[in-house]
C-alpha cells in the first residue's frame, strides 16, 4: 500500500506537478500518556504542521447523570467523587449546593469553613498535578517529582480529614460528613509554610525555564472573546485575561468573607492568551488557595458541622442552576427536582467540557508536538469530560 | 446597568410577541418559555441587543418530560458584560424533538448539542456536525429518555452480571 502510493507520487512529480504532499491523519490515543485519562484525537497533519485536531470522547462515560435518577438525593455524593476524580471535593460541593438551594437549607458556619479549607486544599491538590504533568507532557520529568510529592502530602492530609485519597465523599447534603480532626489544622498550617517556599522553588525550577517557555509561548492563543464564546471557565478564562472568578463574582459560601486576588494572564512571554499564561494563572492561584486556607483556618467558627437533614430526603419539585469555581472553573450544576427521593434529571458542565471543544478551533497550524502542551495548558480531564 | 428577568421578559415579548411565555421560577432560575422552531432568532436578538448581550452560552441541557409528550431544552445564558441571567426553555415535542441549532450563535453550543442529541435524541437543524459524543455510535437509543430500556448486551458483551452475593 505505501509503496504504491510512493510510486503514484513519483509518477506525479516527473510529470511536471512539483512535490506532491498528501495530508496525513494521525490518530492519537485513547491510549496516550498525555491525554490525561482515555481520550482520543484524529490529527490531520501535513508533516509535521497540524491542519485540524479532532477530539473524539465518551471512552470515560459512566452515565453519571443517569445514575443520578436512580440512586436517590444522598446516595449520589459518592458518584460525584467521580466526575472529577482529580478534584472530587467540588463535586460533592455542587451536588450539596443543588440540593441545598432546592430545599432551602441553610448550613452551619463552621461546615461552611470547613467546605472551603477541603476546597481549597483540592485546588492545591488539581493544580500540582496539572501543572507537574504539563511539565512532564513537554519533556521535563523532575518537575513532575516535586509537585508529585507535595501532592502526597495533601493525599495524607484528605486521608486523615475524611479517610480517602481521591475520591473524598466528604460533604453531605446539609454540612460536612465529620469535623477536623483534632490537631488537623495545625498540620494544614505546617504543609502551607513548606509550601509556599515550594511554590517558588517550582518557579526556579521550571515556569521560566527557557525551554518550558518557548513551547508554551505563543502556542494556542485564545482571545477573551473566543474564550467567552466557546465558554471556557476558570484559569483557562483568566488566562484569556477575563478576570472573573466564580468565588468573588457570584459569591457562594463563605468567599465573600475572605480576602483574596484572582490572577490573570498577563501576555508576559508572549501573546495574553496563550498556553504559558494558562499554565501561571495556576501557580499564581495555589498562593491565593494558600491566603485563602491562612485566612479560613484562622477565622474557622466552633458549632455543629451538620444542618437538620431529613434521612428521607425529597426537596420540593422545581429546578436550580448552580455554580462553584472548580480547580477547572466554573462548574454548573442543572438539577431538577420533581419532588420525590429521587432526582429527575442532573446535568454537569464541567470545566474541561467546555476546555476541549475549543481544541478543533485552536489546532490549526500547530505543531504535532504542540498539541500536547494544548491539552495539558487546558487541564483537561477526560473523566470529566465525559461523566 | 444589568437587567432583571423582568425587563428582560418584557423586551422580549415586545420583539417577539406570543412566541415568548410568562416567566416561571424565582430569582436566578427564572426561566421563559420560547417557541422551539423561534428559538436561534430569540438567541440570536439576545445576544447582539446591546442592552442585553448574552455573550456566554453557560449551559444546554435537555429534560425529558414523557407526561407533557415533550423534551425541554433549557438554555442558561449569562452575560460577561452585564452580569445579568435568564433560562430559556424550549419544549420540543417528544416523538420527533426539532429545536433549531444555536451553535451558529455561541460556539460553546456546538458540542453541548451534541450531547443533547446523543442522550435524548433531540435535532438541531443547522448544527454543522451532529454526530453522537459519547456513546457509541451503534448505541441503540437515547439514554437519557425517561422510557429507555438498557440492552441486555452489546457486541456481545452482557451489560449485567450476576450478583456474587448471591447464595
Amino acid at each position: 500500500m505505501g509503496l504504491m502510493g510512493f510510486e503514484v507520487e513519483i509518477e506525479r512529480a516527473q510529470n511536471g506537478g512539483g512535490v506532491v504532499t498528501e495530508d496525513m491523519t494521525l490518530n492519537m490515543g485513547p491510549q496516550h500518556p498525555s491525554t490525561h485519562g482515555v481520550l482520543r484525537f484524529i490529527v490531520r497533519a501535513d508533516g509535521e504542521v497540524m491542519k485540524s485536531a479532532i477530539p473524539d470522547v465518551g471512552y470515560l462515560h459512566r452515565s453519571i447523570e443517569k445514575i443520578a435518577e436512580k440512586v436517590g438525593w444522598h446516595g449520589f455524593i459518592p458518584y460525584t467523587d467521580r466526575v472529577d476524580y482529580v478534584a472530587a471535593m467540588f463535586c460533592n460541593h455542587g451536588w450539596a449546593l443543588a440540593a441545598e438551594k432546592l430545599a432551602g437549607i441553610e448550613i452551619p458556619k463552621r461546615a461552611e469553613y470547613c467546605r472551603v479549607i477541603a476546597d481549597e486544599l483540592c485546588r492545591l491538590h488539581s493544580h500540582l498535578l496539572s501543572v507537574g504533568t504539563m511539565a512532564m507532557d513537554i519533556g521535563a520529568f523532575t518537575p513532575f517529582t516535586h509537585a508529585i510529592r507535595e501532592r502526597e502530602y495533601l493525599n495524607d492530609l484528605f486521608e486523615e480529614l475524611c479517610g480517602a485519597r481521591l475520591t473524598f465523599h466528604y460533604m453531605r447534603i446539609g454540612g460536612v460528613g465529620w469535623d477536623l480532626p483534632p490537631g488537623w489544622t495545625e498540620k494544614v498550617l505546617v504543609f502551607l509554610d513548606r509550601f509556599e517556599a515550594m511554590i517558588e522553588e517550582y518557579n526556579r525550577l521550571i515556569s521560566y525555564n527557557k525551554i518550558f517557555v518557548a513551547r508554551l509561548a505563543n502556542v494556542a492563543v485564545v482571545s477573551a472573546a473566543e474564550a467567552i464564546d466557546y465558554n471556557l471557565v476558570g484559569p483557562n478564562l483568566r488566562g484569556s485575561g477575563v478576570r472573573y472568578d466564580v468565588r468573588r463574582d457570584d459569591p457562594y459560601s463563605i468567599y465573600p468573607e475572605l480576602d483574596f486576588e484572582i490572577p490573570v494572564g498577563r501576555g508576559e512571554m508572549g501573546t495574553l492568551g496563550d498556553s504559558f499564561d494558562r499554565y501561571i494563572v495556576r501557580m499564581d492561584e495555589m498562593k491565593q488557595s494558600c491566603r485563602i486556607l491562612r485566612q479560613a483556618i484562622r477565622q474557622i467558627p466552633k458549632g455543629p458541622v451538620m444542618a437538620k437533614v431529613a434521612r428521607n430526603f425529597k426537596p420540593p419539585a422545581g429546578d436550580t442552576y448552580v455554580r462553584l469555581e472548580s480547580a477547572r472553573g466554573d462548574m454548573g450544576w442543572y438539577v431538577v427536582s420533581d419532588g420525590t427521593a429521587f432526582p429527575y434529571r442532573c446535568k454537569i458542565r464541567t470545566g474541561s467540557f467546555t476546555g476541549i471543544s475549543i481544541i478543533e478551533h485552536v489546532s490549526h497550524d500547530l505543531m504535532i508536538a504542540d498539541l500536547v502542551a494544548v491539552i495539558a495548558s487546558l487541564d483537561l480531564v477526560a473523566p470529566e469530560i465525559d461523566r | 446597568m444589568g437587567c432583571d428577568a423582568a425587563q428582560i421578559h418584557a423586551r422580549l415579548v415586545e420583539r417577539f410577541g406570543d412566541a415568548i411565555g410568562a416567566p416561571t421560577g424565582q430569582g436566578r432560575d427564572t426561566a421563559l418559555a420560547v417557541a422551539p422552531e423561534r428559538i436561534a432568532e430569540v438567541a440570536r436578538f439576545l445576544r447582539d441587543d446591546s442592552d442585553l448581550a448574552f455573550d456566554c452560552l453557560s449551559n444546554l441541557s435537555g429534560v425529558d418530560y414523557p407526561k407533557l409528550g415533550c423534551i425541554q431544552v433549557v438554555y442558561h445564558l449569562f452575560s460577561y458584560r452585564y452580569r445579568h441571567w435568564i433560562v430559556l426553555k424550549a419544549n420540543a415535542q417528544r416523538d420527533d424533538p426539532v429545536v433549531p441549532t444555536v451553535s451558529g450563535i455561541w460556539s460553546h453550543a456546538d458540542w453541548q448539542e451534541r450531547e443533547v442529541f446523543d442522550l435524548l435524541g433531540v435535532r438541531f437543524p443547522g448544527h454543522p456536525d451532529l454526530r453522537r459524543l459519547l456513546m457509541p455510535e451503534d448505541w441503540p437509543g437515547h439514554p437519557l429518555r425517561k422510557d429507555f430500556v438498557e440492552p441486555e448486551e452489546y457486541h456481545g458483551i452482557s451489560t449485567s452480571r450476576e450478583s456474587l452475593l448471591k447464595a
